[in-house]
């Protein structure tokens, strides 16, 4: 198993206004490896992914202490810019958003606005993604068909295509599964570990099953702190923490 | 004689609490008929003070003479063509001025402005709503004309250019703040994919939100463009008022709403040219009612896609 690290969370402490949301945070990023991240909801596990790839700015009085890295070096630095970062590091919503356009231009957009102008290519990058996705086969021919009119799954789908096509380095999934049902939840945990292969992966997820399916490490966080990090193997069979170990036997959550 | 105070009769005491229900829904049943019929009411007189026209002119030379000269001596023309043309112009001249520069303020207070500066800048958009129209006429003739006039070389810079920059004015607000309204509306969703894909937030501006919005927007800007063509005091004292046909931006133009606010005041009650007034008139309630019904349905449309 491959173990560089790839991304690193250093002290991170983040606060909402005066609300202190994650208090401490230590957490390393393995490369071509899935990293889940589970909790209760409002542990802040979901403001945490976010914080990889600097989403956490568009909202206001959101305030970050100590540093997030990439490959070594910080990100959130002011000389580092964020649309720069979120092309490398992408991200796939808890609900499905895709754009209220085709299919075809909700992936061909991150091309565009990274001034791909070349249509062969465009189209190309589009029907890769869409393989790669696991799309193709079913949306082949519908190309320009609102993307509106896909199946949640589908268009969850059509979300990972659409991260793919701008080839980040770094994915992260915030709870990719939540509005699915369980053969699109299939689906996307296939591709998840199809995709471990040439993507680093961070989950999050609030389904311990779908952590231990898919990922190699994971990290148990708990209000705002993350309280146990490992292999997911010894996380689920032998923790360490009991308080671990009490969530993952479902005695609270 | 006993006063008959409401709150005691609606209370309860004199009626039962079902006639009280009977009676508070019959009144807004009331309400709700009134507006109808001051509409049909409306339609219906200018329908018939329109028609009795058509006994004496042709309807075909209504909507084909390029003249409208009633007063003429020998054989008076009731020609539309030129104040239909005057209309349209100094209205979508309005536009091109208010659309790009409304929607580009709506971008900038729902995406770019602090919290303060649109606390601020929202207020003074609905404020400009409320300037009266004949304030705004006085600063075309005062101000914005003599600026005019020097800068395209004409005289006294009453044109229609002048009447197209001053309807803008006024139908910024409508634009402005409506746009905006449908900017906001825009699920917060598509924002953050676009921003995670590594989009800028103008990119994200203009390629999503603002197709997004589209219907929005383009209802926004229909319901500036009824509230411009209806306008009268403005234009009357911002476009010279020259009856002949408009022979550019530059030139005098008399709009269909300034003829009817001109004449109606001087001509004859029950002659052909009093009815030829009412005649216009009509026409240009069907073409708001048509801007403003068309609008209507795009905004309707507009939230069922959002809901």
């Amino acid at each position: 198993m491959a173990t560089k690290i790839r991304m690193k969370a250093e002290n991170v402490n983040f606060y909402y206004g005066a609300h202190h949301v994650l208090k401490g945070i230590n957490l390393e990023i393995r490369n071509n490896a899935v990293t889940a991240i589970i909790g209760p909801s409002g542990c802040g596990k979901s403001t945490f992914i976010r914080l990889l790839n600097r989403m956490h700015e568009i909202v206001p009085n959101a305030r970050l202490e100590g540093r997030i890295l990439l490959d070594g070096k910080d990100v959130v630095g002011s000389d580092v810019d964020a649309v720069d970062l979120r092309k490398r590091v992408g991200m796939v919503f808890q609900k499905p958003n895709p754009f209220p356009k085709s299919i075809f231009e909700n992936i061909a957009y991150g091309l565009q606005i990274n001034g791909v102008r070349n249509k062969a290519l465009i189209e190309e990058r589009v029907v890769d993604s869409l393989k790669k996705a696991a799309l193709w086969g079913e949306i082949k021919g519908r190309l320009h068909d609102s993307a509106l009119r896909l199946s949640g799954g589908q268009q969850q789908r059509l979300c990972i295509a659409r991260c793919l096509a701008i080839e980040p380095e770094v994915i992260l999934f915030d709870e990719p599964c939540a509005s699915l049902d369980p053969i699109s939840t299939k689906k996307i945990e296939d591709l998840i570990l199809e995709l471990e292969k040439d993507y680093t992966i961070v989950i999050v997820t609030h389904n311990m099953q779908q952590a231990a399916r898919v990922s190699d490490y994971t990290g148990f966080f708990l209000m705002g702190e993350l309280i146990e990090f490992d292999q997911t193997e010894i996380i689920f069979k032998a923790p360490r923490d009991k308080r671990t170990e009490d969530y993952i036997t479902g005695r609270f959550g | 004689m006993p006063s008959l105070d409401c709150k005691k009769l609606l209370s309860g005491k004199f009626i039962s609490r079902r006639n009280k229900e009977k009676l508070i829904e019959s009144f807004f049943l009331i309400n709700g008929v009134i507006v109808i019929v001051i509409l049909a009411g409306i339609f219906i007189l200018l329908v018939k003070n329109a028609l009795p026209a058509f006994k004496e002119v042709n309807f075909a030379h209504f909507f084909t003479a390029p003249i409208w000269n009633p007063d003429a001596y020998e054989q008076p023309t009731y020609g539309i063509l030129p104040m239909l043309a005057s209309s349209l112009m100094v209205t979508l001249g309005s536009l091109v001025v208010a659309v790009p520069l409304g929607v580009g303020t709506a971008a900038y207070l729902s995406d770019v402005a602090s919290p303060r500066v649109r606390e601020i800048a929202k207020p003074a958009v609905e404020v400009l709503a409320g300037i009266p129209s004949v304030v705004v006429g006085f600063l075309g003739i005062v101000l914005l004309g003599p600026v005019l006039a020097r800068l395209t070389g004409t005289y006294g810079g009453l044109t229609a250019l002048n009447g197209s920059v001053l309807l803008a004015v006024m139908a910024l607000p409508t634009i402005i703040s409506l746009s905006e309204d449908a900017l906001s509306a825009v699920p917060r969703s598509y924002e953050e994919a676009s921003l995670a894909l590594g989009a800028s937030r103008w990119q994200t501006v203009i390629k999503v939100k603002i197709p997004a919005a589209a219907s929005g927007i383009l209802a926004a800007c229909m319901l500036g463009m009824g509230r411009a063509i209806g306008e009268t005091m403005t234009v009357l004292m911002a476009t010279g008022n020259s009856a002949e046909f408009p022979r550019g931006f530059l030139g005098s133009v008399k709009t269909m709403t300034s003829t009817i606010a001109i004449e109606l005041g001087e001509v004859a009650y029950y002659t052909t040219h009093f009815h030829m007034l009412f005649a216009v008139g009509l026409l240009l309630f069907l073409i708001t009612f048509v801007i403003n019904l068309v609008s209507d349905i795009v905004f309707h449309k507009h939230t069922q896609v959002q809901g």
